[in-house]
């Protein structure tokens, strides 16, 4: 286990986030993607963090966990994200009857 | 080491897999269980990286809650004939992804990352971070090269310390945007005029 393999898994695990992104139609798998790229950065920070820094952690030692905690914001962060896309979600499939994201070109009825 | 190694491997192999099937699997409610397959992965490699506290947040909230959520949601809005269908998105959408990948490999490979180990900080970053979930032991931490100053600080909290220490108006601010996301998700999910 090293920094660049931990680097590469974590660039995978985004990457195929990424494409689900762009490639799927329907509304709650979007979301999902977005949750595995979310993963990805984290993975990456926390990769980082572990690994890298010296500077910062030279003048103190608890610098070590920058990386933790930019990864805990994010988790807040994707909460957030989630308990909106879901409402979202919700809100598209009533006026729709359906949550595919070609069908919900706006957001209006 | 070699065990490390295996885990870390069978580890990556579950998280990459599951996050395949998400975008892979045609049925909604299996690509919710393999998001939490590749959530649980992800949570193994953050104890790897000595990130405990992490991966159990990782834990509680993306498999307790996220997942779950997911979960509700394909349920209350089960579009059978459709299922995970791609767009016509999906060659660009390969391509893009692809060439991102390849540039972000390249540069984690290219670059000459100064590490903890190259800069001699290896074992005392390592044992501040394993001393941060468990009972500080002041010796140990001295025996490792530590000074008082810094057996302090990561004794007296570690993550916690950067968190409400150096962090604080970041971490306030997250908390302004949990609250609004809250009544925003409430106000969307209700509906209008009820």
């Amino acid at each position: 286990m090293s920094l660049e393999s931990l680097l590469i898994v974590a660039a995978i695990i985004f990457c195929i986030g990424l494409y689900g992104a762009l490639a799927r139609r329907n509304f709650i798998a979007v979301l999902m993607s977005v949750e595995l790229m979310f993963n990805g950065v984290n993975l990456t920070l926390v990769a980082l963090g572990r690994y890298v820094a010296p500077y910062a952690v030279q003048e103190q030692l608890s610098a070590v966990f920058t990386g933790q905690v930019f990864a805990v914001f994010i988790i807040t962060v994707a909460a957030a994200e989630i308990a909106l896309g879901l409402g979202i979600v919700f809100a598209v499939f009533r006026s729709n009857e359906s949550v595919d994201l070609t069908d919900a070109a706006t957001l209006r009825h | 080491m070699w065990f490390e190694h295996l885990v870390f491997w069978v580890l990556s192999v579950v998280a990459i897999a599951g996050a395949l099937g998400v975008v892979l699997v045609r049925d909604l409610f299996r690509a919710a269980l393999m998001l939490a397959t590749a959530f649980v992965a992800v949570g193994g490699l953050f104890v790897l990286m000595n990130a405990e506290f992490l991966a159990v947040v990782q834990i509680l909230i993306y498999v307790g809650a996220i997942a779950v959520l997911f979960i509700f949601a394909v349920m209350l809005t089960r579009d059978v004939q459709q299922g995970n269908a791609p767009n016509r998105l999906q060659i660009p959408a390969a391509v893009i992804s692809a060439l991102v990948l390849a540039a972000m490999i390249a540069t984690a490979v290219s670059t000459d990352w100064t590490t903890l180990a190259g800069a001699g900080l290896e074992a005392k970053a390592q044992l501040a971070q394993t001393q941060a979930v468990g009972i500080p032991d002041a010796t140990d931490l001295t025996s490792a090269g530590l000074t008082p100053a810094e057996v302090e600080s990561v004794s007296s909290g570690g993550l916690a310390d950067l968190l409400i220490g150096n962090f604080v108006l970041p971490f306030e601010a997250v908390s302004l945007l949990l609250l609004g996301a809250a009544i925003g998700g409430l106000a969307l999910a209700r509906g209008r005029g009820r």
